[in-house]
């Protein structure tokens, strides 16, 4: 009978040895984040507030049919770095029918009046633009693209790449 | 004017010329340094600092003292002296560096230098006479990144540091075993050693490395390029005003001032542009070369393509670049005259290239040029 103590108390003991050694929640633990040296991004001063471009007020002008005037309260509201994915989406859908509401001829003369800035962030929502295509939409972007270039030149593209604050 | 110096299909990854301008020295993308004088119209080779055991990443022969230093991706450098022999004698610069050294600049009066390193550490480095020997100072604090470039300023204490870590920082490198204490300046008046004067964003929008910086001639403003295509000037007269322009164009790997507000950047374009600094903003003043594109009538015809594949040996009419160099422009240096009154200023390039551009003569034969 001491045997068999003996027997369940080893049982016992293996299975709490292989518990342990299968126990793999220490890998979960990112260690890198307390080494020193890390770089540390450098704190947003992007107003949390901010939540992306005025809704209202482009969709309004959209269905003015003035597509052109929406498209600059567009590109002029607060299209960068928005921190919540939801509301950079929806920034990204509404850009997207503000440039697909746009007639190829009309893209020149929109393209001109705008200021050196939002043509970068037009740039920007390009791009995006080309990461979820839909419908023919990749191929007015790339008028968007050719006309945005003839003016802005390769610097907007690079620009496109090395922002860290993204669209 | 430009006048064109091939030193064979290596790139030309550094240079820098003799107090004279007779000589010159450059590393072709490997562990060595090869000295160059001119004789007549040629290049003869005149030594080869072969010391280091990685690629040389940065080069600088201090004018006055005839003192080069190389510094190199095996986390060392070296003081080369011309003895009397005519040998160039090496001593290694202990500089205390766990990664790559990545630039290297002499002060303005030769007695200090600064080592901008991957270990996000600024080694400023002088003689020690006791141990008779280079020792080094380092600068750490708070840079985050490696250390692309360094300028100093005219007062031979502070310096600026342009970083992949988007910033630009001017620190103090004050030693005061080697100098005595500056006056103030339009940085600060407060200079102990390693104590960062001002520190710059390279852009509101949160990126771009930095790849170089150029204090003005009268050092009162401070020039840098960004890898998002952009030139900046800070302007520590004018309140720190930062002035920067998002260029049409691919960036810039190297800028100094030709004129006491004007400045020649050159890069991944292939050739050099002039920025205009005027007082509240940076413009772009022009490139330093037409586009010596010939009249193509647009469409090739077939029979052009067969004739130049027949001639040429080519598949395709045009993929020579319509610069004189080809590839792009690792480094800027002036040649004659100094900072804010250049006359001529050389390019090395990864084509193999030197190239020297006269700005006198370049004025006159480019209309458009805006100096």
């Amino acid at each position: 009978q001491a045997y068999n103590c003996l027997i369940h108390f080893y049982k016992r003991y293996l299975q709490k040895m292989a518990k342990n050694t299968s126990s793999n929640v220490f890998r979960t633990l990112d260690v890198d984040q307390y080494n020193e040296d890390n770089y540390k991004e450098d704190n947003d001063s992007t107003d949390p507030a901010a939540l992306g471009p005025n809704d209202t007020l482009i969709t309004s002008l959209l269905a003015a049919n003035k597509p052109v005037e929406a498209l600059t309260h567009l590109l002029s509201g607060a299209t960068l770095g928005i921190k919540d994915q939801a509301a950079r989406t929806a920034s990204l859908t509404l850009a997207m029918r503000v440039l697909m509401a746009i007639k190829v001829s009309q893209i020149d003369d929109a393209v001109a009046q705008l200021d050196n800035e939002s043509r970068d962030v037009l740039m920007k929502f390009i791009y995006r633009g080309f990461e979820v295509p839909n419908e023919g939409s990749s191929a007015h972007l790339l008028v968007w693209h050719e006309k945005v270039f003839t003016v802005a030149g390769v610097g907007s593209i690079v620009r496109v790449l090395t922002d860290k604050k993204r669209v | 004017m430009t006048t064109v110096h091939n030193f064979g299909v290596s790139p030309i990854s550094c240079h820098s010329w003799s107090g004279d301008r007779k000589s010159l020295a450059l590393s072709q993308n490997s562990n060595e340094v090869t000295l160059f004088s001119s004789s007549g119209s040629d290049w003869k080779q005149t030594g080869l600092l072969d010391q280091h055991d990685l690629r040389v990443t940065s080069i600088d022969w201090a004018p006055k003292t005839n003192r080069i230093v190389t510094c190199s991706s095996d986390r060392n450098a070296y003081v080369w002296v011309l003895d009397d022999n005519n040998v160039w004698k090496k001593t290694l610069v202990l500089l205390r560096i766990n990664r790559a050294a990545t630039c290297v600049r002499w002060s303005p009066e030769e007695n200090k230098f600064a080592v901008g390193s991957g270990a996000k550490i600024i080694s400023i480095c002088y003689h020690e006479k006791e141990f008779d020997g280079w020792v080094s100072k380092h600068i750490k604090k708070p840079m985050q990144s490696t250390v692309t470039s360094i300028d100093w300023h005219p007062n031979n204490i502070l310096i600026a540091a342009g970083s992949t870590d988007f910033k630009v920082r001017v620190f103090s490198s004050f030693v005061k075993d080697v100098e005595a204490r500056p006056s103030p300046t339009e940085w600060g008046s407060k200079m102990p050693m390693g104590y960062l004067m001002k520190e710059f964003s390279n852009s509101s929008a949160g990126g771009g490395w930095v790849h170089a910086v150029s204090f003005s001639p009268d050092g009162s403003k401070l020039a840098w390029a960004g890898h998002d295509s952009s030139i900046s000037v800070a302007d520590a007269a004018n309140d720190m005003l930062v002035m920067k322009l998002k260029t049409n164009l691919l960036p810039m790997c190297s800028l100094t001032w030709i004129r006491p507000n004007t400045i020649a950047a050159a890069g991944h374009n292939c050739v050099p542009y002039t920025f205009i600094v005027e007082s509240d903003a940076v413009k772009l003043g022009s490139a330093m070369e037409e586009d010596k594109k010939k009249e193509s009538s647009g469409k090739t015809s077939a029979m052009d393509l067969f004739k130049n594949k027949d001639k040429l040996g080519q598949n395709e009419l045009e993929t020579k670049l319509n610069f004189t160099h080809q590839k792009q422009i690792a480094e800027i240096r002036i040649v004659g005259g100094q900072k804010g009154d250049v006359d001529t200023f050389s390019t090395c390039s990864l084509d193999g290239k030197i190239v020297v551009w006269n700005l006198k003569t370049l004025a006159g034969q480019m209309k458009g040029l805006k100096i």
